[in-house]
Formats: structure tokens, C-alpha cells, sequence
């Protein structure tokens, strides 16, 4: 440890470590706009300078090293007057229209500009205008809201491995684009919505499916039905100033209700699903000699990626639907006929954390006779703005339970919701299909946690078998090269396209940090720990259903409802 | 048998080289004593130093400067001549001598007689020229100056061309060869003593030692920064790294400047071997030339070069026999001003996006593939093997206190002699401006230089005694920067000076970090209102344009202060330097609403001469909105809260009673 001065006070900083990571742990807030955890520093924004004795110019934090008995003033008049006038600027070239922005009241560039106490406008001028990009299903643009930070083009390059977007331009007229400045429909995004999860301001937001549920709600002629995915439960309650990891599952249910939903299912239920049909599959292709490694196929962005990226890899990927899509179909096909409804008149709406699900439920795939499995796609952040504007108030309602008969969920298809638990899930019940036995210990700490790659190898019935997890597109990446380039020890794989997993995905309460992410994370295995039902083969509903319906895993029913196939896309359609 | 060889014994291919190739080129054989051998390299080298040509010899200069004044049609002409007039003569095209004034330049050389410089010899002068000059007849009138030669009977009567004002003040070192040697053979190189010093560090320098000899010799950055280049060198050598990477920076980006593109075209050896020097001194195999692609000519010299020495073993594997190996790669940068700025070079050749990155880590320490990397710009490695030549102290003899050598100028603007000026450290400004460059052209007076491109500033009148310096320059508020001297007088407003340089800024910004994107937007804004005319602004306009220049040096400040790289640090320069000694033509600008230089057209005032005005109404008919009035046949009168200052009454005018004040 070395020691620096700071505002004329002593701190204690690690040796080659940045200013900025020594002042925030000595509690001193320095504002940053284009820094990122976990990532190198690109000081762009400027917004984290301090004055360090000696220095001509004033320093970014962010992107300096501290020394031996350096002295810094973070607060001084002439940072404070930098800082002002870099927000002033932004403003000078902002549409200024918070009123009418969905980010009003959560946006970095109106916090500072409350901090740094902005009331003037002391620089005028032409300001930049540019068209929305509204032809993507899942996010739509903004580059007039944009301010540069280049916070997208890192999360899409650098963590996703994507590059969909980057810096075009020069000068004044710089803006944020895809290839040819393009639509991003035609473009190599894979509309995950880390972008968003990261935008300081409305320049990316999600493609609002609300008015389509409030229309359909309003249509006395249709059945209106919702599933929530797993992940949902732990992190809607931060969006109403709950902290990071509560669970409100119950209420969120009985919230859906009041908003006019006639059935709540829990998307839980179709994990459980999925992982019957994916496990079988698995074993399935071990036993027969088909395409190993299997890779999972939840994750709609991970899909769209290898069909992009690597389309020789898309005989890998299992050929089930995700649990979205499997709810969905088991809604309009198991859940009318049982209840004497018109597949068509029922309207189906997914509670998700996801942007890409916007996508995935128009996928032609996913539409027979012009019937989806899935209408629209909430994000968690969607519905918590519906929930309000609905006048619904969350603390005052009692928590209740979802419909049958797909309302009872194991506790395997609710770790769907973080970064291995398809895995676990799966293997819990892949071993129990091989050996006929449930696993002693269900849980499995190794495919745990936010490490970006994750292996495990085990012998299941004399099989040697060899596991892999990967959360984030640039992880998913590395892994995907080491198997092209040869590696073979590995028989399974789950990719989740988000880092950590859905409860990081990019229709989730917007601002959580690493750490907000792990409670949302550690609370999903608490529940894992504390509930009976560990094992989807256990859960009652899964067994009715095939009883009563599918028949078995992997059957003709299966095959036409949950299963699915895929095709290889051009990066960028011209 | 390869041409180098003066015969078999001579064994040095680049696959088995020797170590003194250099030495046996110029006054070999080395390796064995043969006097045919001996007189055949004698000769070699004195006809590629035109000691005694056998046929008269025809130079033209044809660097890009020279093609744009015509020099290619004088070519075709010359050629022309020779045919029709069946003559045995050489013709040469040579590179820029640095005399923008007298292009199209074309020199002679008659056998047993010195060469003659002529200039403006345009296409339809040659035949006339030729046919003197060939029956003995040096016509006054075109006459430049001729060489002086210690073997060639000179022409009496013709000066010599270094006694020219705009040569006698000059101190060319790495301009030494330019506009005289044929930039596409390498032996004229040579045979001036090119690649001896490459010689002379490969066989009995370390590296340790070249950095030394660079830190002590005073040579600092020529590219803008003045980092002592020396010391960037031994940051790489000292930074363990199993690549290490040069990187010459030919990316000459500032409007007006154009040394690089000069030396590259007139002179290409010599940037190549002293990027080997430097890349052997810091441990790199492989060197990049980043080059503006707009440099066509120059990029095919340089290519020219490369093969050319790597033919001869001076580049490739195992130079001279010494282990060192060196490859050199042509870049061409996409014309981005911001690629000039290290980081963003580096970044482009890797091929990102051209935007700086934070530092440290400095390039030497973590640069092209985060590997060590030495960038320096060409002018600077063009001083190196003169200095690896004559030494340290050599170079160190000449300049001030803190800055040793030369520097290369481009001097454009308004000044009589406009050209490539190349000047000892320590030489005062006014000589450059009046002496060489002959002071201000059509009699008008001087008004401020600008130095140092859009991150430099103006000197002004009281100040022109100042010497080339690097830290006198920063006591004015300028720079020394790459090297463009832009003169400007009576005619130039210093407000529109500075709203030019914002404008480049502006556009050429790479747009990361905000101040410099948005700041300079905002400067540049402001300029503009106050540039802006009275008839067509509004009140809250007029509210923002003293708003405007009341933010003015605050804003300016914070972009200094705050900006990532040097282009947005010193972005504001231009106005700073412009506000610092031309305050009162801003002021009447944003007080008066007046130009005083008169270059701002909007701020003119349009008024009728009543003697002159003749009553013809035409004014009144074409003014677009109504500010004329007045009787047929009786004076009219310009109401000037209506007019917008278009000037179409003074254009329509046929009896110039329209006065512009």
C-alpha cells in the first residue's frame, strides 16, 4: 500500500491502480460517464478529472496511475468549473426534451446536471439532429440523445464480441452507427440489449411492446395471458427502490392480475420443460453418436450469434425452443384445447429480461398458420412502467400463487435465471435419465457464480463427460474457437448471452453494478437451497403434461411444438 | 553479375552480405585491390555526383508542388525538344528544391560546366530556353543562380544560386538533397555519402550508444511535441519486449504544411535510413511509415526506396552482415488530421478506428500491438544519419540553448517568396519572413505569422525578432508545431484567422472525448456570431453572441484543460493567441459590428456616394430587400438597419458610387 493525498486528506491506494479506483474506495465520488467495470479505460468522457499537483492539465482519473505521496484535489474550483462546463456542453447539443424521454428521472446526464448544479445555458447552437432507429424488434436508437460515451460500442465490441455499432464520423458530426449506417435490423446485432443495460442516457431503449398489451388488455374479444421468466421475480423490486436480490414473486403475480391478465404461468414451468426435452436430447445424441458438444438454446441472442457468427456450429445447438417459446406453444396449443379456446383469440405475453425475446417471438419459426407462440414481450423495466402507470401499488398487495397448469415449477427451472443454471438443471436430470437415480447432491458450485467460463468434468454411469459455461458473447466466442481449433473433451455446453446470465440481461432494471448482479444472482440459489422441488422430472405439472398430452420427451407431439431449427444469416444485409 | 559488383571477387548478395558494402560502393573494393575495379566505382560515383557529365544533363523539378505549377508539360515539352533536335542529353526528374515562387523549375548542365537553375519555365518557355542555353547563351531573365563545383567551370556573369536571398539564409541539412539528386536511384544517395552512417552504427555502435549520441546531440521531436528524441528512444530500448516497433509518422496533416511530403518525395533514402538507425538503436525489426494517401508520389518514391535498398541488402535480413534484420511497411493513412496524434496512429495501423487513447502507458512502453514503440515524424528521422555521420557535437553546434539544428519550414501566406525554408535553430523570425521569404508581397503591410498549424498561435509585428526556439515560441503564445509559417497582412482579419482554424478543429476532431467534440463546436459557433451580419440577427441572437463571447476564454480554458489528446489541448490556441494580440479587431467585431481588415464580408457597411450616384435606380430594383431608396435621376440611399450586406448594389453598379466601409 502506498499513500496519496486527496483534498488535503491521507488515503491509502495499491500500487499501479487508478485514481479513480483509490478514491471510491476511500468513499470520494468522482462522476464518470464513459467508465466501465472490468474494462480498460478509454477516457473519452472527462468527467472523472482531478487536479494532481504537478500535472499541467487536469488528469482522468480513471485512466491514471496513482504514485507514492501524490496530491489530488477532486473538488477544486477549477474541476468542479471542468466538470460543469463538459455537462454544459452535452446539454448545448442534447434535444432537452426530458418530459418526453422514457429515461425522465434515471439518467446519468440529468443526475449530473442536477449535481454540478446546471441552471443556464451558456452555451448555444446548432444542435445535432438525427432519425431514430426504429427498425430493430428489440431496441430502438435515438443518436440525438446520444452523448458519445461509447459505453454501447464497448459493451457490443469488447464484452459481446459483436460490433454491431461503432464511432463513425468525425468531429462534431461523430455519431454512434452501424455498418453503412444502416438499419440495425440489417445489421450483425443480436439484440441482446446490453447496450441499453449501459446507455447514461434515451439514446437506447427497448422497442416498448406496452401499448400492445394495453390494446390487447382492452380488446374484450381475446383471452389475455402472461408468463414470467425466472429471473423477473428477483429483480422487479428494484425498480421500485427495493434493494438488489428481493424476491417478489408472489406479488409480482398478483400484480399481473390486477393489471387484467386472465392466467399468470410461471415460464419456470417450460424450463422445467426444456429441460426434460433438452436433457433427453442430450442424451440422446451421447448415446447415438450425434453432433457433440449440444449447446443450449435458451438464450435467443446466443442463437442469433452463432447463426451470424459461426453457422457451423448450428448443428450444435440442441433443436429445442426456449422456455418462452415452449410456454407459448403449450399456451395456445395444450392450454386452448384443454379450456375450449381459439388458439387465435388468446393473446400471449412473456414477462422477460430480455430484449432479444422481442425477437425471438417473431422469428418465423415461431409462427404456424399465422398463430405465435408468443404476442409481446415484456422486459422486467417495461412492466414495473406498466405496474405504474396501471396505479398499481406494489407494497400494498398480498402475494399469490401462479394458474395451474403451469403454475408449479422446480427449483431447477428457476436457476434458469442465472448464468449455469440450465446447466445444473440439466445435468440433474440428465443424470437421473442415464443412471436412473437422482444425484446425492444436487447442487453443483462449479457451473456457479460470474466467472465468464465455467467447466466441469464428471463421470456420469461410466461416462466421462465434460461440461462448459459461458456467460457473455466474447466469452462464448473464445470457447467456440478452442472447439473449432480442435478441443473435443467437452460434451455440453450453456451459453447465456448476457455476463452472469439472465439476471443481467438487457431488459433488467437499469445501473446494477457487479454487485447488484450477484445478489440478484445468490437469491435465485436461495431459493434453490430452500424449496423441496429440485429436480424438473419431479415437478407434478411436467408429469401431468406428458400424461395428459406430450406423451414423452423428444415424442411426435414434442418434436412438432418444442423443437425448432435454424439457418446461417448474413452479417450485414445490404 | 548484379551492377553493384565491381567484379566476381565481389561477394556480397543480401542473402550473404557484406559488412562493408558501403564503403566498397564509394571508394572500394575492399575486400580486394584492383585498380579497373577501383576506377570503374570512381566513376560510378562521380558521375552520380555529376562531377564531369559527358552529356549535358536537363533536371526538372517534379515533385507534386512542381506538377501542380506545370512541371509536367514542361516534361513532355523537353522531351519534345530533345527528339526533334536529336540530342544526347539526360533529363532527370528531380524533387522540390523548396522555391514554390520559381516552379516550374528546370535546370541544366552542359558538360565541363556547371548547373544552372531557371525558373517559371512554364511549357511555353522551354524551346526558347533550351535553344539558348544549348548555343552558350544563359538568358538573364529565367536565371535562378547557378551550382558552385569545385571541378566545372562555372558561367561567368550567372550568380550562384546559394548567394540567392532566399538560399543565403538558409542552413540545409535535410533538405540537403532535395530538388538535386534523382529521387529514384539510390547511387546518387550513395554516392553523397548516403547510408554511411547506417554503416558506420551497425558495425561500431550499440545501441546504448546511439541513444546517447541522440540525447547529446539536442535533436528533439520535429513533429510538433519537441519530446527529446533521444530520450523516447531509450524508454523503447529500456522497455524489455520480445517485437518492438517503429513508426514513422508522415502523416502531415496541418493546412499549409507540406515538409514531409517534400523530403519524402526529393529524398526518400535518407527518411529510410534513418529509420533503420532508429530501429536498430531501439531493438526494432520491423518500422511502419504511416503516410497520408494523398501523398501519391511521395508513397511510390518511398516504395521505390525500399526496393531499391533492399536489392542492395541495406533493409531485409541480416543488414551488412551485422544480425540486425528491418522491414518496412507503407501505411497510408485515410486523411484524418487526428492520425497525426501518436495513439491514434497507432490505432490505425492496427485497424481500429484513428482515436487517441489515454496515457501513460506511453508507446514506448506499450505502443502498436502493445508492444514497445518508438513513433517519430519524418523530419526528425531525416536529421538522424548526418548526426550518426558527424557526431554529436556536430549538431549540437548549431542552434540555442535548448534547441539544436534545424528546422524545415513551409512559409505560405501573404509573404513574397512563399516556399521550403529550412533554417538554423536561433534564427530570427523576421529574417525568415523579409530576408528569405522577401517580405510581404504587393507592398501591403505585415500583420501577424502564424505558426505552428491549428495548434499553434499568431505573432504579431512587436515580436518578430523572436528566434526560433522551442520554449521562446511558447513565451507568444505559439508553437513551434510541424513547421507551417502562414504570413498574413493588412487584408487578413485575425477573427477569421481564428474562425478557420476552430473550423478545422472542429471537423477533424476524432469526436471521443467531449471537450474537444463539443467545445470546439461551440467556439467555432461563437466566432461565427460574431462574424455573422447585423441584418440577419435576431435579438436574442444578438443576446447570444455577447453571451457567447463571454464564454469565450472560459470555454477555451476547459478544453485545454480537459481534452484527451494534444489536438484538443491546444485546439483553442488559435483563438487564445488571436484574442491575446488582436483583442481590438475582435472587439470590433462584437462592439462596432465591424471588419476591420474587411475579410468578414457579412460585417461590411454599404453606403452611395451621392457625387457619384446618378439615380439610375438599378440598386434599388436588384436589392433583394428593400434597403435602397430614392427618385429617378436623384441620389439614393442605403438604410442600413434594412440591408443584409450582400453586396449586390456595389456588384450592379455602373458608376462605383457604392462604397464599402
Amino acid at each position: 500500500m502506498i499513500k496519496i493525498e486527496v483534498n488535503n486528506r491521507t488515503v491509502e491506494a495499491e500500487p499501479g491502480e487508478m485514481i479513480l479506483t483509490a478514491l471510491r474506495r476511500a468513499g470520494i465520488n468522482v462522476p464518470t460517464l464513459c467508465h466501465m467495470e472490468n474494462l480498460f479505460p478509454s477516457g473519452a468522457c472527462r468527467m472523472c478529472v482531478v487536479e494532481v499537483e504537478g500535472q499541467r492539465s487536469l488528469v482522468p482519473s480513471c485512466a491514471f496511475p496513482v504514485a507514492d505521496g501524490m496530491k489530488i484535489q477532486t473538488h477544486s474550483a477549477r474541476v468542479v468549473r471542468a466538470r460543469k462546463t463538459i455537462v454544459e456542453l452535452l446539454l448545448a447539443n442534447h434535444p432537452d426534451d426530458c418530459l418526453y424521454c422514457v429515461r425522465n428521472k434515471n439518467c446519468e446526464l440529468q443526475e449530473l446536471s442536477s449535481e454540478l448544479g446546471v441552471v443556464q445555458r451558456h452555451y448555444t447552437g446548432e444542435k445535432n439532429d438525427y432519425k431514430q432507429d426504429i427498425s430493430s424488434p428489440s431496441i430502438v436508437r435515438d443518436p440525438s440523445k446520444c452523448i458519445l460515451c461509447g459505453r454501447c460500442v464497448r459493451v457490443c465490441e469488447e464484452v459481446q464480441g459483436v460490433a454491431a455499432i461503432d464511432f463513425a464520423h468525425r468531429g462534431s458530426k461523430s455519431c454512434v452507427e452501424t455498418a453503412f449506417g444502416e438499419g440495425l435490423n440489417v445489421s450483425s446485432c443480436v439484440n441482446c440489449g446490453q447496450c441499453i443495460a449501459v446507455c447514461p442516457t434515451g439514446a437506447l431503449t427497448e422497442r416498448s411492446h406496452i401499448q400492445m398489451v394495453v390494446d390487447a388488455l382492452n380488446n374484450p374479444d381475446l383471452y389475455c395471458v402472461v408468463q414470467h421468466a425466472p429471473s423477473v421475480s428477483v429483480t422487479l423490486a428494484e425498480e421500485f427502490g427495493m434493494k438488489p436480490g428481493t424476491d417478489v414473486d408472489g406479488i409480482m403475480v398478483t400484480a399481473l392480475r390486477q393489471l387484467g391478465f386472465k392466467k399468470v404461468f410461471d415460464t419456470s414451468f417450460s424450463a422445467d420443460l426444456t429441460i426434460m426435452e433438452e436433457a433427453s436430447e442430450l442424451v440422446h445424441r451421447i448415446q447415438t453418436g450425434g453432433k457433440i458438444p449440444m449447446m443450449t438454446s435458451c438464450s435467443p441472442g446466443w442463437i442469433k450469434f452463432v447463426e451470424t457468427f459461426y453457422p457451423d456450429f448450428i448443428e450444435n445447438l440442441s433443436t429445442c425452443k426456449s422456455p418462452q417459446q415452449m410456454m407459448g406453444a403449450v399456451i395456445k396449443h395444450y392450454f386452448a384445447q384443454k379450456e375450449g379456446i381459439d388458439p387465435a383469440k388468446i393473446f400471449s405475453v412473456s414477462i422477460m429480461p430480455c430484449t432479444a425475446k422481442k425477437f425471438e417471438c417473431g422469428r418465423q419459426e415461431m409462427i404456424h398458420d399465422g398463430v405465435a407462440d408468443v404476442d409481446a414481450v415484456l422486459t422486467t423495466r417495461e412492466l414495473a412502467r406498466f405496474i405504474r402507470q396501471r396505479g398499481v401499488d406494489i407494497n400494498a398487495l398480498s402475494p399469490d400463487t401462479a394458474d395451474t397448469p403451469f403454475g408449479h415449477r422446480s427449483t431447477a427451472g428457476k436457476i434458469f435465471g442465472a448464468s449455469g443454471g440450465v446447466m445444473e438443471a440439466a445435468l440433474r436430470t440428465a443424470y437421473w435419465m442415464i443412471t436412473g437415480k437422482d444425484m446425492e447432491d444436487p447442487k453443483i458450485q462449479d457451473v456457479r457464480g460470474m466467472k465468464g467460463v465455467k467447466e466441469i468434468h464428471l463421470n456420469i454411469g461410466g461416462l466421462e463427460l465434460g461440461f462448459a459455461v459461458a456467460s457473455g458473447l466474447g466469452n462464448a466466442r473464445r470457447l467456440l474457437e478452442e472447439i473449432r481449433n480442435g478441443r473435443s473433451d467437452i460434451h455440453f455446453i450453456e451459453i447465456m448471452t448476457c455476463p452472469g446470465g439472465c439476471i443481467a440481461g438487457g431488459g433488467q432494471p437499469l445501473g446494477a453494478n457487479q454487485q447488484a448482479i450477484r445478489a440478484r444472482m445468490q437469491k435465485l440459489y436461495t431459493i434453490d437451497r430452500d424449496e423441496k422441488v429440485k429436480f424438473s422430472h419431479h415437478n407434478e405439472d411436467i408429469l401431468r403434461i406428458y400424461k395428459d398430452f406430450l406423451e414423452k420427451p423428444l415424442g411426435h407431439k414434442s418434436h412438432h411444438l418444442l423443437h425448432t431449427h435454424y439457418s446461417s444469416r448474413d452479417k450485414v444485409i445490404r | 553479375m548484379a551492377d553493384w559488383k565491381c567484379c566476381d571477387k565481389c561477394w556480397h548478395s543480401p542473402e550473404r552480405p557484406c559488412p562493408d558494402l558501403v564503403e566498397c560502393l564509394t571508394a572500394g573494393p575492399v575486400c580486394h585491390d584492383d585498380s579497373s575495379c577501383r576506377e570503374r566505382i570512381a566513376a560510378r560515383t562521380s558521375d552520380r555526383r555529376r562531377e564531369n557529365p559527358v552529356r549535358p544533363i536537363i533536371f526538372i523539378g517534379a515533385g507534386t508542388c512542381g506538377l501542380g505549377a506545370g512541371a509536367g508539360k514542361s516534361l513532355v515539352r523537353i522531351r519534345q525538344y530533345i527528339e526533334k533536335n536529336q540530342l544526347d542529353t539526360d533529363v532527370i526528374e528531380v524533387g522540390c528544391i523548396g522555391m514554390c515562387i520559381a516552379e516550374p523549375m528546370v535546370d541544366v548542365q552542359l558538360p565541363g560546366k556547371t548547373r544552372v537553375s531557371f525558373h517559371g519555365i512554364t511549357e511555353d518557355k522551354v524551346d526558347s530556353l533550351l535553344d539558348s542555353v544549348f548555343s552558350g547563351e544563359i538568358p538573364s531573365e529565367d536565371v535562378l543562380g547557378q551550382f558552385r563545383s569545385d571541378t566545372l567551370a562555372s558561367w561567368p556573369g550567372v550568380p550562384y544560386l546559394d548567394e540567392h536571398p532566399f538560399m543565403r539564409n538558409q542552413t540545409r541539412w535535410v533538405l540537403a538533397n532535395c530538388g538535386i539528386i534523382n529521387p529514384t536511384d539510390i547511387w546518387e544517395y550513395i554516392a553523397r555519402g548516403g547510408y554511411r552512417a547506417l554503416a558506420k552504427s551497425l558495425g561500431k555502435i550499440t545501441p546504448q550508444e546511439l541513444c546517447d549520441m541522440v540525447i547529446k546531440s539536442g535533436l528533439r521531436g520535429r513533429g510538433g511535441g519537441g519530446f527529446p528524441t533521444g530520450r523516447k528512444w531509450k524508454f523503447a530500448l529500456d522497455t524489455p519486449g520480445d517485437q518492438k516497433y517503429y513508426i514513422c509518422n508522415a502523416d502531415e496533416g496541418d493546412p499549409g504544411a507540406f515538409m514531409d511530403r517534400a523530403v519524402i518525395e526529393g529524398d526518400p533514402y535518407r527518411l529510410l535510413e534513418g529509420l533503420a538507425i532508429g530501429s536498430y538503436a531501439i531493438g526494432a525489426s520491423k518500422a511502419y511509415v504511416y503516410i497520408r494517401a494523398e501523398y501519391p508520389l511521395a508513397i511510390k518514391h518511398l516504395e521505390e526506396a525500399i526496393e531499391e535498398a533492399k536489392a542492395l541488402g541495406l533493409l531485409g535480413e541480416n543488414i551488412l552482415d551485422s544480425g540486425f534484420n528491418l522491414e518496412i511497411v507503407i501505411k497510408q493513412g485515410a486523411g484524418a488530421f487526428v492520425c497525426g496524434e501518436e495513439t491514434a496512429l497507432i490505432h490505425s495501423i492496427e485497424g481500429k478506428r484513428g482515436m487517441p487513447r489515454p496515457r501513460p502507458p506511453y508507446p514506448a512502453v506499450r505502443g502498436l500491438f502493445d508492444k514497445p514503440t518508438v513513433i517519430n515524424n519524418v523530419e526528425t528521422l531525416a536529421n538522424v544519419p548526418d548526426i550518426v555521420a558527424n557526431g554529436a557535437e556536430w549538431f549540437s553546434g548549431v542552434g540555442t540553448e535548448t534547441s539544436k539544428g534545424t528546422k524545415v519550414f513551409a512559409l505560405s501566406g501573404k509573404v513574397a517568396r512563399t516556399g521550403l525554408v529550412e533554417v538554423a535553430m536561433g534564427t530570427p523570425l523576421r529574417q525568415i519572413i523579409f530576408d528569405i521569404g522577401g517580405g510581404i508581397a504587393n507592398g501591403k503591410a505585415f500583420k501577424a505569422v502564424q505558426i505552428g498549424g491549428p495548434s499553434g498561435g499568431c505573432i504579431p509585428t512587436p515580436h518578430l525578432d523572436i528566434l526560433i526556439d522551442y520554449e521562446s515560441l511558447k513565451t507568444v503564445g505559439a508553437m513551434m508545431g510541424s513547421g507551417g509559417l502562414v504570413v498574413m497582412d493588412e487584408d487578413n482579419c485575425m477573427v477569421d484567422v481564428a474562425k478557420f482554424f476552430m473550423d478545422f478543429i472542429q471537423r477533424e476532431s476524432c469526436g471521443k472525448c467531449i471537450p474537444c467534440r463539443e467545445g470546439t463546436k461551440r467556439m467555432l459557433d461563437i466566432l461565427k456570431r460574431i462574424t455573422r451580419g447585423r441584418g440577419s440577427e435576431s435579438k436574442e441572437e444578438a443576446l447570444e453572441r455577447f453571451q457567447g463571447m463571454m464564454y469565450l476564454t472560459r470555454l477555451a480554458g476547459v478544453i485545454q484543460d480537459t481534452s484527451l489528446c494534444g489536438l484538443g489541448q491546444t485546439a483553442p490556441n488559435p483563438v487564445l493567441s488571436t484574442l491575446r494580440w488582436f483583442r481590438d479587431e475582435y472587439e470590433a467585431h462584437v462592439y462596432e459590428r465591424k471588419c476591420p481588415a474587411g475579410a468578414c464580408t457579412e460585417l461590411l457597411g454599404y453606403r452611395i456616394d451621392t457625387d457619384k450616384c446618378k439615380g439610375c435606380t438599378l440598386c434599388a430594383k436588384k436589392c433583394p430587400v428593400d434597403a435602397i431608396m430614392g427618385s429617378p435621376k436623384s441620389p439614393h440611399y442605403i438604410n442600413p438597419d434594412r440591408c443584409i450586406a450582400c453586396g449586390t448594389c456595389a456588384d450592379v453598379c455602373r458608376f462605383d458610387a457604392v462604397i464599402t466601409e
